[in-house]
């Protein structure tokens, strides 16, 4: 039962990762309805970008913000200067474009920072009073900063001139141009906040997974089957879907499948919800007028 | 003038009546007798690596008839690629049976797999098949590491197999004869594909990726032939990846990462989607671009590759063919023009 408790927990730290990267994905989902294919590997670089400021001897938490501003302004400028011009394409245009980005950052960072795997200070100590023997200290604080996270977007959106500026372009482009609302701006700050959202999970991941150009390719798979499950259309639903992967990835791996098909269960969840129910558990159903 | 210019379709149809068929079959004929020539012309590393561009072809004409004239999106067809290799490397490494039968089984076996793939991706469209494709692919080496499947796949190490050597007595080294062995098969299989884009069955799938609704009110079964679409294409890339597995004479899990799924997709998207000679040209473009991209820059050859996959998308979204097609409308406008006046 010990044991069983301590998967799910851990289950549960993992899934914040999960729950960041596919808050991510919903925030460029509502914005443009494009799925992005490069967004591991944003918060693989940003992730770098944070290895480098702490290696240059910038204290955590100070490296940890000017990670977060970077991600921003990078993911501004991807969305103005590669995003743009293929904005109105087809998906195919779309995906392949995507498919490029991912291939350059990955291969930029290997150039940049080398293959080697590196290991990623963490920035809650091991001995921390808040670790116990189910949860690590830095376990724990992957759920906080995870759910910080998720405030923080919330209380932006809900409250803020800006975050109701970008809901409207979202949701009503054409009115919110003739209302005065820069929608092509909008999207590009929805960019952004995604790369910094992305770039927080990168943070988080890292210590666990270590740093390498690869890292992210299992967790943005388990953060598309997070999104999914909860519905790609809903941050609350796309949050608590990473969170229920981590646990279920954590349990299958455990008791089910074993290590070496923990990726499978990803296949499965993403096949299974896209089969059984493809707006997700919380999401909404489109309906398409003909 | 301005009558011209109201003319322009009529001239088009002219154009296009009078442009004899006879060029193109010659012009079939000299890329035929050019690629019967070329090992012959080129050492033996580089014919290998024209095998390899045969096989790409294959692979990607399959991706063709799947995402060019039916719409659905594959970014896991590295996965079909792998079992179709496997099938190969399993049978000769099991069984008996030669090599050039391994490769029609590997064929069924992915038509099967293809097709049910293909029923949940029914349910699919665009992006989100992009994504659960993307998964199959990135699943398929953990898959193929799994210690279950040890005493058939050979794990992480993977199966080695025994090159064939010409028979017949010809008078072909290994690599000659694979190549030709390649040939053959892509140019029956290109056949094929030819007969079946340009029939009813061609047809039924290219109004599906139109405008679904309207083929299913013509008559159409969409779902069964959108797997249908699926199996045919899987099949392609099945028999691409048995001869990859002659060719290499080994598989192993890490010889198909999700790079090679992506790759396939661009390839595809860069030699023109909607073509069956598009496959050819993107089959060269995936062989020799990243050779070229490492001329460039030895430290991230991966990033020119993007870069170059980026630009064309901006520049020729139709592919090379839509550009060819383009040069052609205009040539033959202009030399209709000129014999008006």
């Amino acid at each position: 039962m010990q044991g069983f408790l301590h998967q799910l927990l851990s289950g549960l730290a993992n899934g914040g990762i999960y729950a960041s990267l596919a808050l991510a994905l919903v925030m460029i989902y509502q914005a443009t309805h494009h799925v992005n294919f490069a967004q591991g590997a944003m918060a693989m670089f940003s992730t770098y970008i944070a290895w480098a400021l702490i290696d240059a001897g910038v204290p955590y938490w100070t490296a940890f913000g000017l990670t977060l501003f970077f991600s921003f302004l990078a993911g501004v400028a991807i969305e103005r200067i590669i995003i743009r011009p293929v904005e109105c394409g087809p998906a195919l245009t779309i995906v392949i474009v995507f498919v490029g980005l991912l291939l350059i950052l990955n291969s930029l960072a290997g150039w940049i920072f080398s293959y080697t795997i590196k290991k990623f200070p963490s920035p809650f100590p091991s001995t921390a009073w808040y670790g116990s023997k189910y949860l690590s200290p830095h376990e724990v604080g992957m759920i906080v900063v995870t759910l910080a996270v998720l405030i923080l977007v919330f209380l932006f959106f809900r409250f803020t001139p800006l975050g109701l500026a970008m809901r409207a372009a979202a949701q009503n482009p054409v009115s919110s141009r003739l209302v005065g609302i820069r929608v092509g701006w909008m999207l590009a700050f929805g960019w952004g906040l995604a790369a910094a959202i992305g770039a927080v999970a990168g943070m988080m991941a890292a210590p666990i997974v270590y740093l390498d150009p690869d890292m992210m390719s299992g967790i943005l798979l388990y953060g598309f089957a997070g999104a999914l499950l909860g519905g790609i259309d809903n941050p609350w639903g796309a949050v608590l879907g990473g969170f229920f992967v981590g646990v279920l990835e954590n349990i299958a791996g455990a008791y089910v499948v074993g290590t070496e098909l923990k990726l499978t269960v990803a296949l499965v969840i993403i096949v299974g919800v896209l089969v059984f129910k493809p707006a997700g558990l919380f999401g909404r159903t489109l309906v398409a007028r003909v | 003038m301005k009558a011209m210019l109201n003319e322009t379709p009529l001239v088009e149809a002219v154009a296009n009546r009078l442009s004899p068929p006879i060029w193109r079959w010659l012009g079939i004929a000299a890329i035929l007798a050019t690629a019967c020539i070329l090992p012959f012309a080129i050492s033996g590393y580089h014919v290998s690596q024209f095998s390899q561009v045969l096989i790409y072809a294959i692979a990607m004409l399959g991706l063709n008839i799947l995402t060019g004239f039916n719409g659905q999106i594959s970014l896991g067809h590295g996965a079909f690629y792998a079992i179709g290799a496997y099938t190969t490397a399993i049978l000769l490494d099991k069984t008996g049976i030669p090599y050039w039968a391994t490769v029609p089984i590997a064929g069924a076996i992915c038509l099967g797999a293809g097709f049910l793939f293909g029923l949940p991706a029914l349910r699919l469209e665009g992006l989100y098949l992009a994504l659960a494709t993307v998964a199959f692919a990135v699943a398929t080496p953990q898959i193929l590491k799994f210690k279950g499947f040890d005493s058939w796949t050979g794990g992480v190490q993977g199966i080695q197999v025994d090159s064939p050597a010409a028979p017949f007595g010809l008078p072909l080294n290994t690599d000659r004869w694979i190549y030709y062995f390649c040939l053959i098969w892509a140019v029956a299989l290109v056949i094929i594909a030819r007969n079946l884009l340009s029939g009813r069955t061609g047809r039924a799938m290219i109004a599906i990726r139109d405008h679904p609704l309207a083929a299913a009110t013509m008559g159409v079964d969409t779902a069964l032939y959108k797997s249908l679409t699926f199996g045919i294409s899987a099949m392609y890339t099945g028999i691409a990846g048995a001869l990859g597995a002659v060719l290499s004479a080994y598989v192993s899990p890490d010889s198909f990462p999700v790079l090679l799924s992506i790759k396939f997709l661009v390839g595809s998207v860069v030699g023109g989607i909607a073509s069956i000679s598009g496959a050819f040209i993107g089959a060269l473009f995936i062989e020799f671009t990243p050779n070229f991209a490492d001329q460039i820059s030895k430290a991230a050859p991966d990033a020119i590759f993007g870069i170059f996959v980026i630009a064309l998308m901006y520049l020729m979204p139709t592919g090379a063919i839509g550009i060819f097609n383009f040069i052609g409308v205009r040539l033959r406008r202009w030399a209709v023009a000129k014999r008006q006046y």
